[in-house]
């Protein structure tokens, strides 16, 4: 614990992703101590889920791992993980905060050897790839995960065989009885970057998530598309494993839309241009076919939707498709008008990826514990503490970046005022 | 300075200590390369090692560590000592976890020692090697920020660096400040709820607060003609009309907005000038204000207003990019045409996408619920009326064909050119886009590169082509903000101006600890270079990816070390071996080159050197560790600051060694770049199709040297990568420096 001047300059960030990360180290290399809480085994967030960026198409861990240096060279920078903020009180320039830190067991003298994964013989779905496949009860996410450290799923920890486990552990970080600790902070600023997640798409009804399965998702079409997810990268059909070349990406599914989602959540159709690529560059005989409201390539991204227009293997339909069957040989059919032409159509294909919005964390699992706090309808925070990246609104990774930043600008206004 | 007094730490945890013949690795630590303390631990990131380094420290045994163990992007904390010299030798992730060894395999478990010895002498001469970097400091440096700029963006980072404790010098060219914000009548909303409603323009408080605030020194009416030196010393000249300035600040926010696309220029289909009654959306926005909503031509209420969107935009002859702002900003001024005339009032968007992202979707439903009409099309013609107003011709695309709409306005919405000369020096063609002319320089830089702030990616924009970083410009200390960095709308702008205001007091407290900022954060080492050897070639000078290095009367390069984000290009480009660091130059890597043991001919074992990016590369290396993918015994892994440093002197010493292959391991170059220096890895592989020239002077094979891309998620591809790479040379006679 810091001394008394030092916690009233703290800075407390919530959510490590890729807004959280970069409020923490700007502020930190500004001079500020910081303090992120991250709910997650590890940092990295939503980011760390995706395949590529757009327009680069690009790895986000190349970014994240820069991010994760600044961080590893800055003592400035305390980190937790498996925390939650519980609950704030007090007023900007002095918060009161408690921290819920949950059990990793696994202790930071994990090695990242590796050996208790390989003893482990249970296995749970994975909630990196969505539960696509199986995973160890003990592992860490993937091989460039920050913090390394290994950590076991609560529930396998209460089993025998986790004991088993323990005792592979070759440094003895392995703890499955560990509980978990409250801890409280003085801060000066909070910044909340819980960040999003995706919509439920087993509520767009019409369209049969959950229910076909060669229809889903556009974050799990990420997965699917990265060489360490449920198909090492392969772009198949769940239902058959069949190469997936004929695919549909259905833009707004569930946005825009005032039984779903009300509001646009900006990335979707950059998103599903990038995921074309990621067909297209796989299958060079592939077909892909956009449907969309409208393409929403905001500013400089406008050369992004040129390029992917230039690509003859993709097509676009205007239209908010009205319904998704499944014909007889698990393709799934979307059905619909063609708003340009007045045509009605039923297309099959391998594989439809709805691409659904984003849900704000803050409005369904991680509001923000403060009586002073403020959200909108859509519950993106408004006030009371501050908001950065898609905690504030839906955005796309270089507006969180900008957001983020601001966000410290702001949090060292009220850690100012406070000195 | 006290002696060097080296201690190296041997780790035989996570079975380091099973693979590798200790007692062996010990001895080329001790009686090869004298290292006058080595120890070994079985788990040296547990607080026994720790205490066991420590104490060493803590009673002056040694002050400078080496630590053999993992990779050096694990257990930083633990391996966190308050020293200067600290070098991590990679036994386990680059080292055992990356070789595949059956047991009693004695040719592979030998392979394996080797390695693991080489490592360790790479580590011991690399320290050696190393001196102690001592911080650029500067005792009359400044930690005030420039402004340039005193519209929305300027104001917005003026005082949000006042309230952060830092002083701010603002320069406006015009005599009043506000910028385009003064001549709006409301403003969109502030992504704060209600979004349906417009709100209240507020430039007048903000400029007020920025006024009233004593840390801030407004010039109006005034231009930098001059900014010379570096961060923390940034001279610059101030003129008016009357007076001249000079003023020493540490950074500099550049806040200069946009221009507004020619409208002389659009298309003749969309009819500007062919009556009074086209207007761009500025002369709308003016005449709303004014409280004139009228037809130009006889001064009539214009009730009926068209707008049409994306005018010069999204399209290859004019604009190629979309503003961002247009959509929403259109129906605003749609509003205000519904809000005065109510039921008499009819308006029509001519749109090709409406874009309203996020929760301004509420605006957009606002706009039709306030009975603004969309027609998605193309406005074809425009002919003026006898009557006055004019009349649209539509080609409207959801079915209804051409139409004509008699309207008493025609408002053509324009978009955003930036205002910042983006010129780079290594680009042919530093034209912008939707300009005929470079816009004059803002800060006039006196820099040997020249005085532009270059772009980074393809538009006109000084916008950063890093997704992760956006301020990220290839002028230290220097940030742009709001539109002159990339088109966007108001809320935008106030978030993007205070994010620059964040990095430009973070530039200023780097410089003043001496330290580097992004992405080399909180490095103390600059380079400086050996005047006597110097040939006044200027590669350096005009290489920087930075514009950091200027040059004197002679060509001979003047570091500017707050500049400076150490990426050690220079040092690379530098064929006379005179620019160095103090903890890396190239004589350290070429010492590191030569100490690697290099098996007889007969003994049948190659020697492959990879120069690896530290940044991508070595991360994937590190990463295909952790999934245990092997790769050949013969590879020797060397890290590079970024392949902008390498030197082709590393080339001819890794041949005249006796090497058979080198393989560069660098980030993307080109468009869509990934080095994080933006031109270190484009350089190296310029440099690279100069090495022919060295190994047909040593009559050996040109493809013996390769340079390959790596992205940091190549582990599943790079075994492949390096293993073809193996094949490609064992298919060539040994090396037949071998030996010499």
């Amino acid at each position: 614990m810091a001394d008394a001047h030092a916690a009233g300059q703290t800075i407390l960030v919530v959510g490590g992703g890729i807004s959280g990360l970069t409020t923490a180290v700007e502020a930190a290399e500004t001079g500020y101590n910081v303090l992120l809480v991250e709910k997650d085994p590890h940092l990295g967030g939503r980011v760390a889920q995706h395949n590529k960026y757009f327009p680069k198409l690009c790895s986000p861990t190349c970014g994240l791992e820069i991010n994760y240096q600044r961080i590893k060279n800055n003592p400035r920078i305390r980190y937790l993980t498996l925390a939650e903020v519980e609950e704030i009180s007090g007023s900007e320039g002095n918060y009161t905060v408690r921290i819920r830190k949950n059990p990793r067991f696994v202790t930071e003298a994990c090695t990242g050897c590796g050996d208790c994964s390989a003893v482990c013989t249970t296995e749970v779905p994975d909630p990196f790839n969505f539960g696509m496949n199986q995973v160890k009860a003990i592992r860490n996410n993937h091989a460039m995960a920050f913090p390394s450290w290994y950590y076991m799923d609560p529930e396998f920890a209460k089993t025998e065989a986790a004991k088993t486990v323990a005792k592979s552990c070759p440094v003895g970080a392995i703890q499955p009885d560990m509980e978990a600790t409250i801890i409280e902070e003085q801060v000066a600023a909070v910044v909340w970057a819980t960040g999003w997640k995706p919509y439920d798409a087993e509520k767009i009804r019409p369209y049969g998530f959950g229910q076909y399965a060669n229809v889903t998702t556009n974050m799990r079409f990420e997965r699917l598309a990265n060489v360490y997810g449920p198909t090492s990268g392969k772009i198949v059909r769940p239902s058959d494993g069949k190469e997936a070349k004929k695919v549909a990406f259905i833009q707004c599914a569930g946005s825009r839309d005032h039984n779903y989602l009300p509001f646009c959540s900006r990335v979707c159709c950059l998103a599903s241009m990038k995921q074309a690529a990621y067909v297209r560059d796989q299958y060079p005989d592939s077909e892909v076919t956009i449907f969309y409201i409208d393409l929403r390539a905001m500013d400089r991204y406008e050369a992004f939707l040129q390029k992917t227009r230039d690509d003859a293997g993709i097509s676009w339909m205007k239209s908010k498709p009205a319904r998704i069957e499944e014909d007889a040989n698990g393709n799934p059919v979307v059905i619909g008008e063609n708003t340009l032409t007045g045509e009605r159509y039923a297309l099959p294909f391998d594989l439809v990826v709805l691409a659904t919005g984003m849900e704000p964390h803050s409005a369904v699992d991680a509001k923000v514990p403060f009586a002073g706090a403020s959200q909108d309808d859509y519950g993106f925070v408004t006030g009371g503490v501050l908001a950065a990246g898609c905690a504030a609104m839906p955005t796309d990774v270089a507006s969180s970046v900008q957001s983020a930043t601001a966000m410290a600008m702001k949090a060292i206004h009220a850690a100012v005022k406070r000195g | 300075m006290e002696p060097k007094k080296i201690g190296c730490y041997i780790c035989t945890g996570c079975g380091i200590g099973d693979a590798l013949d200790l007692k062996a690795l010990k001895a080329i630590a001790t009686k090869e390369q004298k290292i006058p303390v080595v120890k070994d631990h079985a788990l040296l990131c547990g607080s026994e090692g720790v205490a066991m380094i420590q104490k060493d420290l803590d009673d002056g045994t040694v002050n400078a560590v080496i630590i053999a163990a993992c990779s050096h992007r694990e257990k930083s904390a633990e391996f966190r000592f308050d020293i200067d010299l600290m070098e991590r030798v990679d036994l386990r992730d680059k080292g055992i976890w990356l070789l595949d060894v059956k047991e009693g395999d004695e040719t592979a478990e030998e392979d394996r020692q080797m390695m693991a010895e080489d490592y360790l002498r790479l580590g011991s001469v690399k320290m050696k090697k190393m001196d102690i970097p001592s911080p650029f400091l500067h005792s009359e440096g400044s930690k005030d920020v420039l402004v340039v700029g005193g519209g929305l963006a300027g104001l917005t980072a003026a005082r949000d660096i006042a309230k952060a404790g830092y002083n701010a010098v603002l320069v406006e060219k015009s005599d009043t400040l506000g910028g385009k914000m003064n001549s709006m009548l409301k403003v969109t909303p502030d992504n704060l709820p209600p979004y349906r409603d417009m709100a209240d323009n507020f430039i007048g408080a903000l400029i007020s607060e920025v006024e009233a605030d004593n840390r801030i020194k407004i010039f109006k009416n005034a231009t930098v003609t001059k900014t010379s030196g570096q961060p923390g010393q940034f001279d610059l000249i101030i003129k008016n009309a009357s007076s001249t300035k000079e003023i020493r600040v540490g950074s500099i926010v550049v806040a200069t907005g946009f221009d507004l696309y020619d409208p002389a220029k659009l298309p003749a289909n969309l009819g500007y000038g062919s009556s009074p009654d086209v207007v761009t959306s500025a002369e709308f926005e003016k005449m709303a204000k004014e409280g004139k909503i009228v037809r130009k031509s006889d001064g009539q209420p214009a009730k009926r207003v068209a707008f049409a969107l994306c005018a010069g935009q999204r399209d290859k002859e004019h604009l190629d990019y979309c503003s961002g702002a247009c959509c929403i900003y259109s129906m605003k001024q749609a509003m205000y045409v519904i809000d005065q005339f109510g039921i008499d009032a009819s308006t029509y968007l001519i749109y090709q996408e409406i874009r309203t992202p996020g929760q301004m979707e509420d605006f957009y439903r606002a706009a039709q619920e306030k009975g603004a009409v969309f027609i998605k099309g193309d406005v074809t013609g425009v002919s003026g009326q006898a009557k006055g107003g004019v009349a649209v011709q539509v080609n409207d695309h959801l079915m209804r064909g051409k139409e004509s709409l008699e309207v008493d306005l025609l408002v053509l919405a324009t978009g955003m050119v930036s205002t910042v000369d983006t010129t780079d020096p290594n680009v042919a063609s530093p034209v912008g886009t939707g300009r005929d002319e470079l816009p004059g320089s803002i800060l006039n830089l006196q820099y040997r590169q020249g005085p532009s702030l270059p772009r980074l990616g393809a538009s006109g924009f000084p916008d950063s082509h890093f997704i992760c970083f956006p301020y990220e410009t290839r002028r230290t200390g220097i940030y742009v903000a709001g539109p002159a960095r990339r088109p966007m709308g108001i809320a935008a702008t106030m978030t993007d101006a205070s994010g620059a205001a964040l990095k430009a007091i973070q530039a200023v407290e780097a410089v003043a600890q001496g330290v580097a900022v992004h992405p080399r954060s909180g490095d103390l080492s600059f380079p400086s270079y050996r005047a006597e050897g110097c040939t006044q070639c200027k590669r350096c000078t005009e290489e920087c990816p930075f514009g950091a290095i200027n040059e004197d009367d002679k060509g001979n390069p003047l570091f500017n070390p707050a500049r400076c984000r150490r990426c050690s290009t220079c040092m690379g480009a530098c064929p006379a071996k005179v620019i160095s660091f103090a903890n890396y130059s190239v004589d350290m890597i070429s010492t590191m080159i030569k100490e690697i043991e290099i098996p007889e001919e007969d003994e049948e074992k190659p020697r492959i050197l990879v120069f690896a990016c530290t940044n991508d590369a070595v991360p994937a290396l590190d990463m295909m560790g952790r999934l245990r993918s092997p790769i050949s015994p013969y590879i020797r892994i060397i890290p590079l600051r970024c392949m902008g440093s390498l030197s082709l002197v590393w080339i001819a010493d890794a041949m005249s060694k006796g090497f058979d292959g080198v393989l560069l391991m660098g980030c993307r170059h080109g468009d869509d770049y990934q080095c994080h220096n933006v031109r270190g890895s484009a350089l190296a592989e310029n440099r690279l199709s100069k090495v022919s020239e060295t190994l047909q002077r040593l009559k050996l094979e040109s493809n013996r040297v390769k340079m390959v891309e790596v992205n940091i998620m190549d582990a599943e591809t790079l075994p492949g990568v390096i293993g073809s790479f193996v094949e490609q040379i064992s298919n060539l006679n040994p090396n037949p420096y071998k030996g010499f």
